[in-house]
């Protein structure tokens, strides 16, 4: 799960990481009573959507007076916000965050994820912040400081004192740099991240480290013991779509294609897009209805599907194992029967039983168009599409 | 021979009396699985189709000399499942769970270091023996004993690959459905090694998705210390970046674990990659022949 930048700066705050004064804003007005609550002669304003990029696509701007404050937020709120993570169609800011300025005298990057291979939290820093940390590992590699943390003990100060050092900072910041990375590490830990980001993290003209960036992404299988971060959830940012079906327990992502697809089982559904893409069509979503493939699940999901404007055919693609075809079979047609569905489904069913199943589909009375294997499904399906 | 399990195995089921457990349980049973003792806090005592019921796993191994367990519980006590299962000495733990928090996963690894314990998963479909033993929820049916080993990432997916195996006359010697979460037991290298030296294994099938670097390793592993041939199948080539595609490990973040990616090393190190799962057999008949 995504939090806002405002939002992650909160938890930030409560864990005493330094971060900027400042308010988050729905509206013009609020925006500016929000700078000239904080005073001064420099404010940021930062659209919140979850995406990265902002400032290139003017997601980021400042302002020198509490009113321009308000004319930034005014222009920001409503509009849809493109960079290069929202692809073309962007995104719609419904909230902004407003600043102080900070004067930057250098910027760091510093960020926490689980390392997969060692089975461990890591630590990644650089001297070269505020570029994303991507470009760099490519462009830089040597310049990215990585520090596994031994689960069983936690992050040692030997192990701050090594980062500290190879960001090559004075006695006075390697003590600011060390009380922040242990306490990102801390928050990391209790609050179940799966990323923790500060890009950048920047020394200011007067000495002081702060955050100015702030990312935090959670395991959702962690989340069950984090009721205040699922308060957080931001379902605007979400596609409406992948919410609906997130409330039916469906695993669904919403693509750019018009074949659809509803498949029983992640691997299988993943395999089926891959099809489709190699047929030459391309996938509307990903659809997993569970290994069982129930008829509550079939039901919710076609509704999902019918929902999207620009499926044009959908590829059925189940296998039946504990739950043989003939019960799927039944299950399916009792389900597409009940919603009302507007185009050609393709339906290539495999398993136990399947010849029972297959007659089944074929006996429904429903438009359903049955293919033995998946290639044939898909060029099926894509046949359909171009029809 | 086959890897992991066999007819020697004696498996207690943790969980054995919630629904899950309870189903599968009788599926195990069904298939010939020697389930000689079930865990359930607070049931001790009691008894399931004659199987008994204990309320620790310590007891339940003392008691039926099991070796083996699979775990049936909900997310949040799966990690403690996992270590109660060491601590009683069982040596393999099939742990279906899907959902355990990623920290609680790095938890139970570090509890497990030094143990010499086979963890299956968590978030996996479990792993069989055709013939000999089934532990976890595939449909026993759909295998047949033979000589290819199976190693997966996926549960439908793997059912689709066996099932394909079986009716062009590959029998299996293991399958094995390792898990879909970013942090698990036994990964790909693990057990290709194992089917390596299995004698009844002849070649192997691997079936991995986006995510990690455990393909690459694999990879990396056939190539240097691998004679036997191994065909793969890969899924997510068309996933989107940075979202989780079903399984919590399949997910291409920063750019890193596409599909792409993972054929092109795998095809390196010699290892075909079919395009379509229903290529499989085809692919293991002209390796075989060779």
């Amino acid at each position: 799960m995504k939090i806002h930048e405002y939002q992650a700066k909160q938890i930030m705050r409560n864990y005493n990481i330094p971060v900027p004064k400042g308010g988050v804003a729905d509206t013009a007005d609020a925006a500016r009573d929000v700078a000239a609550g904080m005073g001064g002669n420099v404010f940021v304003v930062k659209a919140q959507v979850h995406a990265g990029g902002r400032g290139k696509g003017g997601g980021i701007k400042t302002a020198k007076t509490p009113a321009e404050a308000g004319t930034l937020a005014k222009a920001m709120i409503g509009s849809k916000l493109v960079t290069p993570q929202t692809g073309a169609e962007g995104k719609t800011v419904n909230k902004v965050l407003v600043e102080e300025g900070v004067d930057i005298a250098h910027e760091i990057y510093l960020g926490i994820a689980v390392d997969r291979a060692n089975e461990c939290p890591v630590i990644i820093a650089s001297s070269e912040g505020g570029m994303d940390i991507e470009t760099l590992a490519k462009t830089s590699p040597e310049k990215i400081i990585k520090e596994k943390v031994d689960f069983s003990v936690g992050l040692r100060a030997f192990q701050l004192g090594k980062i500290a050092f190879a960001l090559n900072l004075d006695a006075a910041l390697r003590k600011q740099a060390t009380q922040i990375i242990s306490a990102l590490y801390k928050l990391f830990v209790e609050k179940d991240c799966s990323l923790a980001e500060i890009n950048p993290l920047v020394i200011t003209k007067g000495g002081q480290m702060i955050a100015l960036d702030a990312k935090l992404n959670f395991d959702d299988n962690g989340l069950y013991r984090h009721k205040d971060v699922v308060e957080m959830r931001d379902i605007q940012e979400e596609e409406p779509l992948e919410v609906e079906a997130s409330k039916h327990n469906l695993n669904y992502i919403k693509l750019d294609g018009n074949v659809g697809c509803m498949v029983n089982g992640a691997g299988l559904a993943m395999a089926t897009m891959d099809v489709i893409k190699l047929a030459g069509g391309e996938p509307a979503n990903f659809l997993d209805v569970g290994g069982g493939a129930t008829t509550e699940m079939v039901k919710n999901a076609m509704r999902i599907l019918v929902s999207d404007p620009k499926v044009k055919a959908v590829f059925i693609n189940i296998f039946g194992g504990i739950l043989r075809c003939d019960t799927l079979a039944k299950g399916l047609v009792e389900a597409i029967a009940e919603v009302e569905v507007k185009f050609p489904l393709v339906i290539r069913m495999e398993g136990t039983n399947v010849e029972i199943g297959r007659k089944i589909l074929k006996e429904s009375g429903l438009k359903l168009i049955v293919a033995a294997t998946m290639k044939e499904a898909a060029a099926k399906v894509i046949a359909e599409v171009r029809h | 021979m086959s890897i992991i399990i066999d007819e020697k195995t004696r498996l207690i089921v943790q969980g054995i009396t919630g629904n899950e457990g309870l189903f599968h349980t009788r599926q195990m049973v069904e298939y010939g699985t020697k389930i000689v003792g079930g865990v359930t806090p607070g049931k001790g005592g009691q008894s399931v189709d004659n199987i008994p019921v204990f309320n620790t796993v310590a007891a339940a191994a003392k008691e039926t000399g099991a070796n083996t367990s699979v775990i049936f519980v909900p997310p949040a006590f799966s990690a403690d499942a996992v270590m109660e299962a060491a601590d009683a000495g069982l040596k393999t733990i099939v742990c279906m769970t899907e959902g355990i928090p990623t920290l609680d996963m790095m938890q139970v690894k570090l509890y497990l270091k030094g143990k010499n314990i086979n963890l299956v998963g968590p978030n996996t479909p479990g792993i069989i023996s055709p013939g000999k033993c089934k532990i976890g929820v595939m449909a026993g049916y759909i295998h047949k004993q033979g000589s290819i080993g199976l190693i997966s990432r996926s549960g439908t997916l793997t059912y689709e690959a066996v099932d394909f195996l079986t009716k062009n006359g590959f029998g299996q010697s293991t399958c094995i459905g390792i898990g879909g979460d970013p942090i698990i037991g036994l990964n790909f290298v693990d057990l290709l090694a194992l089917f390596e030296k299995d004698r009844q294994t002849k070649a192997v099938v691997l079936i991995g998705e986006i995510g990690g670097t455990q393909e690459e390793e694999a990879a990396e592993f056939h190539k240097k210390r691998m004679k036997k041939p191994v065909v793969a199948f890969i899924a997510g080539k068309t996933a989107p970046p940075g979202r989780r595609m079903g399984h919590a490990g399949a997910i291409i973040s920063g750019g890193s674990g596409t599909a792409a990616q993972k054929i092109k090393t795998l095809e390196k190190a010699g290892i075909p990659v079919v395009d379509y799962p229903e290529l499989i057999p085809g692919e293991l008949k002209k390796i075989l022949r060779k």
